[in-house]
Formats: structure tokens, sequence, C-alpha cells
């Protein structure tokens, strides 16, 4: 096995060990089913699949709880071990600095595509069996898994960089927050208030996109809910997605770009650090 | 590598940590198969210099090589493996088996999984091989980190004060643990407080103070250059002390005579003239005890002696 394999194999049965997976897949699996229950009784018998109702309301919870469980798996990776004393014994072995960022983004990326496979995966087959549901439907909420699952990448890569950068646990810990503070809710808080004083229309529409194509949380709603017709219906975003002229390639692009990011500046501060 | 090169060679070596001078200037070298003993005082640098060997740090100045490479090249880290390695404090993943932790480094190692068994069994841990480690002991966490050491048979093995917090017992297992690897022909570098437990089990004894490696030899050569006094009891009949110490007069530093015994102090060359005259008494000699210079007496003359030096 190569040496990536044999220190991601370890974070997935760290994983399992100390129930990060089980606590994840259950609330993943919780919140889905309790979104689809709560959707299906206003949509009633109307013409609406209940699947498309439940990616938008899961798209709107993903948005905050991924990152979160993201940040909360990764903020420590680094800057634990150290203030452990593990890094030290390790960094003796045959192992590159690089090896070991990669390990443990590729064990965290199989512990959090775990818990969407399983919650978010595991509700729709529940809701599908439920209610049938056609090929258009499932390829939006498969859709919506996958760039879930790049979401959590994105956080996991920044928890890194908070790891790699600060000398205390306790300090990564506040970071994350902030960033997660930052990311998912002042972010748009601050646009909005832009767009409001913004009587004279300064912002064209182009820039606008722009700013919500650069966060990676807004890529991630802005792609999911204007990809698939059916879902932009229920969303209410069928116009308005036309109007940003957001391409969802760029968007997936640039939530790409905040996983690649990241990692090679972890890789880089982690190669200068001396212990 | 040839075999005459040495396993570990430092050159002028300086490591700052901001502008503190922790390592200073370190010449050292250290041949295959050879054992060195590094002591010196808490915070002396042992440890920064172990991780300067190790790779885990850049020299500020000057340049080490190690089996034949620079440790801080990404192409010494292939080499790694022929390393052992027990952190001063060792931390493992608590919630892992003991066998777990060691077939995690194996596998890292790239050495057999095999192995592990032997190892557990070597140090005494098969019975709490599946008992997680959080549940160990520290003696037990110790013996985990020498078992993950000794991984691989490596040729090169740093212990950083291995039997600090180990009952007795055990430390006399590690004592025989790491004799087995010397026997190997493993080159090992050990840094303790355990002065005298270590002193008759290494090759050479380096002595570092302050960021300064003051004398690296072997215990003969470091009594010589620190010429400390071997000390003698001699014990005789009653009454005859003052006449021995009369006899013993111009050679030696009688430090105390009492009723039944002369203790007295030489240098290392006049010894063997003051057993001879002592053996002219002949039958009115009882007993004679020897003492010469210890590991512990060496280092406390080096560590007081350049106190003083900086003092005046």
């Amino acid at each position: 096995m190569s040496v990536i394999g044999i220190l991601a194999m370890k974070e997935i049965r760290d994983g399992l060990r100390n129930r990060w997976i089980a606590a994840t897949v259950i609330l993943l699996t919780t919140l889905a089913l309790a979104l689809y229950f709560l959707g299906s009784a206003p949509t009633g018998n109307v013409k609406v699949s209940s699947l498309d109702v439940t990616v938008v309301s899961l798209v709107n919870l993903s948005v905050y709880l991924l990152p979160l469980i993201a940040l909360m798996l990764s903020f420590d990776a680094l800057v634990g071990e150290f203030e452990r004393g593990s890094m030290l014994l390790l960094l003796t072995y045959p192992v590159t600095r690089w090896e070991i960022v990669a390990g443990k983004f590729v064990g965290h990326m199989v512990i959090l595509l775990i818990a969407i496979l399983v919650g978010y995966g595991g509700t729709a087959l529940a809701i599908a069996m439920a209610t049938g549901s056609s090929v258009e439907h499932w390829l939006a909420y498969i859709t919506m898994m996958a760039s879930s699952w790049l979401l959590g990448g994105v956080f996991l890569a920044l928890g890194y960089v908070i790891s790699s950068l600060v000398q205390e646990r306790a300090t990564a810990l506040g970071a994350a927050i902030g960033v997660w503070l930052v990311a998912v809710v002042l972010y748009d808080f601050a646009l909005m208030g832009v767009l409001l004083a913004d009587t004279e229309q300064a912002i064209s529409p182009n820039l606008f996109s722009a700013l919500l194509a650069i966060n990676p949380t807004d890529a991630y709603r802005v792609f999911n809910l204007t990809g698939f017709e059916s879902v932009s219906q229920v969303a209410g975003m069928a116009n308005i997605g036309a109007e940003f002229n957001l391409n969802p390639w760029l968007l997936l692009v640039m939530m790409g770009m905040w996983v690649v990011l990241p990692l090679t500046i972890t890789v880089l501060r982690f190669d200068r650090r001396e212990l | 590598m040839n075999n005459k090169q040495p396993a570990i060679e430092l050159r002028r070596v300086v490591k700052r940590y901001d502008d503190k001078v922790v390592v200073n200037n370190v010449d050292l070298k250290i041949n295959q198969g050879e054992c060195l003993l590094l002591v010196g005082h808490n915070g002396a640098g042992k440890t920064t210099l172990m991780k300067l060997i190790l790779g885990l740090t850049r020299p500020s100045e000057g340049e080490l090589q190690v089996l034949g490479d620079d440790p801080t090249r990404i192409s010494s880290v292939a080499r790694r493996g022929q390393l052992g390695f027990l952190p001063e404090i060792v931390s493992f993943q608590q919630a892992m088996t003991g066998k777990e932790v060691l077939t995690f480094y194996a596998r890292l190692k790239g050495c057999s999984v095999k192995q592990c068994n032997d190892l557990l069994e070597q140090v005494g841990l098969q019975a709490a091989a599946n008992q997680r480690v959080q549940t160990y002991s520290k003696g037990m966490r110790q013996r985990l980190g020498l078992a993950q050491a000794l991984l691989g048979d490596p040729k090169l093995l740093l212990l950083d004060e291995p039997t600090t917090g180990l009952d007795p017992s055990l430390r006399q297992q590690f004592y025989n643990i790491i004799g087995e690897m010397q026997g190997k022909g493993t080159t090992s570098l050990i840094s303790s407080h355990a002065l005298n437990a270590f002193e008759a089990r290494v090759d050479r004894v380096a002595i570092m103070k302050h960021g300064n490696l003051l004398a690296c030899g072997t215990l003969a050569e470091l009594g010589e250059q620190t010429a400390l006094p071997v000390k003698m009891r001699i014990t005789v009949a009653e009454g005859q002390t003052s006449r021995l110490a009369e006899h013993l007069g111009s050679y030696s530093g009688i430090s105390q005579v009492n009723g039944q015994s002369v203790n007295l102090e030489c240098h290392n060359n006049d010894k063997m003239i003051i057993i001879r005259r002592i053996a002219e008494f002949g039958d009115t000699v009882r007993d004679v005890d020897i003492v010469t210079p210890r590991l512990d007496d060496i280092y406390s003359y080096y560590m007081q002696d350049r106190e003083q030096e900086r003092l005046s």
C-alpha cells in the first residue's frame, strides 16, 4: 500500500473509532429525512418531485452544515499532532510532508463521502421508493451529493491551512469558526448590504456574479439551485439563474481552486515548519 | 556509504532559534556500530542535536551527514527506513491498540507486519497487544515506543532519554535490548541522565553544556582529560594508620586518617606506585578499596569547572 493510502486508512479508522463517522451519518440522515417530511407537506399532490424539493432544502442546509463538519475534522489535523508530539515521530519515518497532508485529505474525504452517501443517498433511496422518481430528478440529486462532497473538500483544505499556520490547537479552533462565519454567514450579509446600499446600480450583474462565484459556499448554492431546470423551478431561481450568467462549470472550477490553493499553501507552510 | 565512513558526522554545526544559540559549533563523529552516550543538563541541546540528525530541523550553520546523506534533503527520506527513533515523550493514537499502532508504523517503514508480534514479545507487551493505548501505563507506552524504534532492524538508533519513568526491572530489560542491538552492529546515540547505568554499556560519552560539546571520548580518555583523582581507602590493623600515612606521604593527598583506615586521593599515574607501597606493608593491610572516577564525577567536574571559568 502506498504511504498516502496507509495514512488515509489511519484517518478513516480513527473516524470509525471515535464515532465521527457514525455521528455525521446520523446527523445527515436525520436532517435529510426531516427536511423531506417537512418539504412534502406543503407540496401535497402538486406535480413537483419530492426529490427536487429535498435537493433545494438539502442544499440550503448543507451550505451551513458541511463546512462546519469539514472544518471540525480538519482544523487540528496538523497542529493537534504537533501538540501531542506524534508528528515528531511520524516525520522520522520515510514519509514526506506533502504525503502526510495528502494522506489526511484522502482519509477525511472518504469520511465525508461515507457520511454523504449514507446520509443523503440513503434518504434519497427511501424517498424514491416511497414516491418514485424520474432519471432527471435523480441526476439533480446525485449532482447535489457530488458537489456537497466538493464543498466539504473545500473546507477540509481551509482547515488544513489554519492548522499549518497556528501554534496552538485552541487558536486553530477559533480560526476555524471564524472562517465558517465569514464564508457561510457574513459574506452573504455583506453582499446583501452592499446591494441594498447600491442605489446607483454601480454593481453590474457581472460583478455581482463574480462576487458570488468567488465564495465557495455561494458557488455551491448557485450551482445546485440553477443547474437543473426542475430544481430551479422549485427554488424560485428559474429566471435569476439566467441573469447571473454563471456557467456551472466555472462554478465547479472555482470550488476546485478553493481545494487546490489551500492544500498547496498548507504543504508549503508545513515544509518550512521546524520542529 | 562504505564501511569506513562515519554513520553520523557533524561539522561546525550551529543551531539558533531566533537569537538563542541552542547548539554551538559542534563537531562530532559517530562511527558505524558505535554506541555513544550523550549527556548534559536539561536544555543543553541534546534533543536539538537529535532533531538535527533526524532532519527535523535545519542547522543554522555548518553541515551534517547521516548515513551518508544530508538528513534535511528530500533524497534522505527513503533512508529514514534504516533509522529508529524513540522520542523523549512518546505519544500514540489513544484509540488504537498497541498492535495496531505498531502495524501502522511497520507499514510506513515498509517492513513486514509479522515482525510486530516478535517485537511486542521482545518488549513484553504481547499480553497487552490488543488493548487500547489509552489504557497503557507510562512504562508500557515507553516500551511500545522502543518496539516502534526497533522496527525493520535499524542501522541507526536514536534514543532520547529512554529510561526515564521506568522501574528498575524494566530498565534492565531496556539495557538488554539495547545491548542486543549493539551486538547486531547497530550504531546508537542515546541521551540519558542515568549516567552510571550507561557508562559500562557505551563506547564513548559526549558531554554537552549550554549548546557546547565540552568533551567526547571513552571513559578512560575523559578520566585522563579531567585528571580526576583516584580514591583509595586502605584498612590496616589497629594503630598502624599513622605509620602507613607517613610511609605513603610524598605521593598522596591523604584526606583522612582515623583509627583503622587511611583515605587518600591520588593522580591516576601515581596509582600503581602507591599500590606497591601499600603492598610493602604486608599483613598489616587488611583491605584496599580503589574507586576510579565514574561518569558521575567526570560529569560534575565538567559542569562545575566551566561554571567557574565563566564566572572568572
